[in-house]
């Protein structure tokens, strides 16, 4: 454990080190599913404002490490630092709370809401009117933001619809809607692209390139026109550990990297 | 992210150029005005009675309603926390008992009540959101069979097996509010306002993430809710209607015994949601009244036919397994589906609205 900016660290510390921490830092984080390692001993460091794309065939352990990331299950190993915070043993909403997002590769969507109450609820959680027993009136703020990140993932025309009613492209569009609500400081995207059409892939691309800059995040993708055009670097997994970290064209012309991914050896 | 733009505010809420007046269904209307003329047209045993004691169960199963049907938790405790709400009236206010009770006045002792009874439920909530389904409703069972147990053996505060009589309303405005008519509008104001509020809730903030929290706690989780505080609240919540309902209860019988918390009568809450309906707050008035109606009639026409009076529970019983038979949603689930089947093309059997 590093004890530098641990639990016992003084408010000033802590402040200190944000202006100059790395929004993601894994240091030695395994993941045991009993006997099997879905994760072991990754050490992944992003900086604040950076795209990296996460890629890797199934099973090599890209959704496990968003998991560990968002807290969905705690790592067995390692420490996971967040803007310099050590959030290893924070729940999930206390790790939103600190402008952590995240997407889900199979929509975790509310179906019987409409598509606004969707990305309200999504406004709401990270406010402070989380108990609030008063319905938002006319001018509510955080509506009114919601109202905008529908607009962000040109969804204003299913402003009232059913989100099970929806396709599964305009799904994927709200989930994206979500992971932007309140002031995001970095987002995990998981697989956004997988399942979309070509017009759908632009569309979805568009919306990641019209993020506002100092908005880092990492995407797993499969698609690798997708993710190299998105993202400005590149780690590759296999098998729970990092195989390979470099630039896209690094990555592309690593003749390793070429071998796993059209030799095949595990699929 | 600047995502809020200030310019583009002002478009929330559908609003359709209406008032919130002229919004309000016609049914709303029609059963509002039946329910206040209701002392011109009934007597004083409906009065007292049957709607009466219909408002007041309903209000105890709304808070049940509310943490099913919202949150997906089903409580057997909401009969033990209004036996809570009861039980503090009778000690800290006026009863028989003098030896134990305080005697305080009712703004005082009605307070007091209404928080130590949040507390309990709360606190019931707090142990109960650690499990799920079927544990939930055996930990709650336990802890109302605890309650009872306990109350019944309890001299020193809870006097035991004769509890309290002569707990009465207070004298307000100097009105005898156990008068029927009086009674009737005290129950019938508690219950519509704990009706509105529910409602309200359920589109306020609150309501909307705890319907999130039933339908997907990992999500919830992932959008910054802290899903235990959140089903916690809810308990909180529900054990307000239930305390009310409590008060009123132990003033309509103007006394509050363990039988009143008893298993049976806990199992009679889940009983009226689940006739009624947990989907819609209006589900356990239609349940309450139904079970008030044949806990009041049932032995009449039991022996009208013949039968022997005791078999009342029988029947109980009997409409309770076919309202779950044909209709997993209650009597609301019933009428929605009437209505569906209305709006239907006799031909084609498809539905009225779109596609």
């Amino acid at each position: 454990m590093n004890a530098v900016l641990g639990a016992g660290s003084t408010i000033s510390e802590r402040l200190g080190a944000t202006g100059t921490a790395n929004a993601l830092e894994m240091k030695g984080v395994s993941k045991y599913f009993g006997a099997l390692a879905a994760l072991s001993d990754v050490d992944i460091t992003v900086r604040p404002s950076e795209r990296r794309a996460v890629l890797g065939s199934n099973g090599a352990g890209k959704t496990t490490l968003f998991n560990c990331v968002a807290g969905d299950f705690p790592s067995t190993t390692g420490t996971i630092r967040f803007f310099g915070e050590d959030i290893t043993q924070f729940p999930p909403h206390e790790r939103i709370r600190r402008g952590l997002r995240r997407t889900y590769q199979i929509s975790l969507l509310f179906t019987g809401l409409t598509v606004l109450d969707n990305i309200f609820l999504a406004c709401v959680g990270v406010s402070r009117s989380r108990f609030s027993f008063l319905q938002p009136g006319r001018d509510d703020a955080l509506m009114a933001s919601a109202e905008n990140l529908m607009r962000v993932v040109h969804l204003e025309d299913a402003r009232d619809e059913q989100v099970a009613t929806l396709s599964y492209g305009q799904q994927r569009q709200l989930e994206i809607a979500m992971a932007l609500a309140g002031a995001p400081r970095f987002i995990l995207f998981d697989e956004p692209a997988a399942g979309l059409s070509p017009a759908e892939r632009s569309e979805l691309i568009e919306i990641l390139m019209g993020l506002p800059a100092h908005m880092g995040f990492i995407i797993i993708e499969h698609d690798m026109d997708v993710a190299l055009r998105v993202a400005e670097s590149v780690t590759m997994m296999h098998n729970g550990r990092i195989f390979k970290e470099g630039s896209p064209a690094e990555i592309e012309d690593d003749p390793e990297v070429q071998a796993l991914y059209l030799g095949g050896d595990d699929g | 992210m600047s995502v809020f733009d200030p310019a583009e505010t002002g478009l929330a809420a559908a609003s359709d150029g209406r008032s919130w007046l002229e919004r309000i269904p016609v049914a709303y209307w029609v059963v509002g005005l039946v329910l206040l003329i209701m002392p011109a047209i009934a007597g004083d045993f409906m009065l007292f009675q049957i709607f009466g004691w219909t408002f007041i169960l309903g209000l105890i199963a709304l808070g049940l309603m509310f943490l099913g049907g919202y949150g997906g938790m089903v409580s057997l405790a909401q009969m033990s926390i209004a036996g809570v709400g009861g039980y503090m009236v009778a000690i800290f206010g006026v009863s028989a008992i003098d030896t134990i009770s305080l005697g305080w006045p009712w703004y005082v002792a009605i307070p007091i009540a209404l928080v130590i009874a949040m507390l309990f439920g709360t606190l019931t909530g707090w142990l109960a959101v650690r499990t799920e389904g079927i544990y939930t409703i055996m930990i709650t069972l336990a802890i109302a069979a605890a309650f009872f147990y306990f109350a019944r053996q309890n001299y020193v505060v809870f006097n035991g097996f004769s509890g309290f009589n002569g707990v009465l309303p207070p004298m307000l405005f100097g009105v005898d509010w156990r008068g029927p008519a009086a009674f009737y509008y005290l129950t019938l104001f508690w219950a519509a306002l704990g009706y509105l509020v529910v409602l309200y809730i359920s589109r306020a903030p609150f309501g909307l993430a705890l319907q999130g929290v039933r339908d997907n706690p990992r999500r919830m989780s992932a959008l910054g809710y802290n899903v235990t505080a959140h089903r916690v609240a809810a308990y909180t919540f529900a054990a307000l209607l239930a305390a009310i309902g409590g008060i009123l209860l132990t003033w309509q019988s103007a006394q509050i015994s363990p039988g009143t918390a008893g298993i049976g009568p806990a199992i009679d809450i889940l009983v009226i949601a689940v006739i009624g309906g947990m989907r819609h707050p209006v589900g356990p008035f239609i349940g309450a009244f139904i079970y008030v109606i044949l806990k009041t009639y049932a032995i009449d026409a039991l022996v009208t036919l013949g039968l022997s009076g005791e078999r009342f529970q029988l029947l109980i019983g009997v409409a309770f397994l076919s309202i779950v038979f044909w209709s997993p949603d209650g009597i609301i689930g019933l009428w929605d589906r009437l209505r569906e089947d209305r709006k239907r093309d006799p031909l084609t059997g498809r539905g009225g609205e779109g596609p």
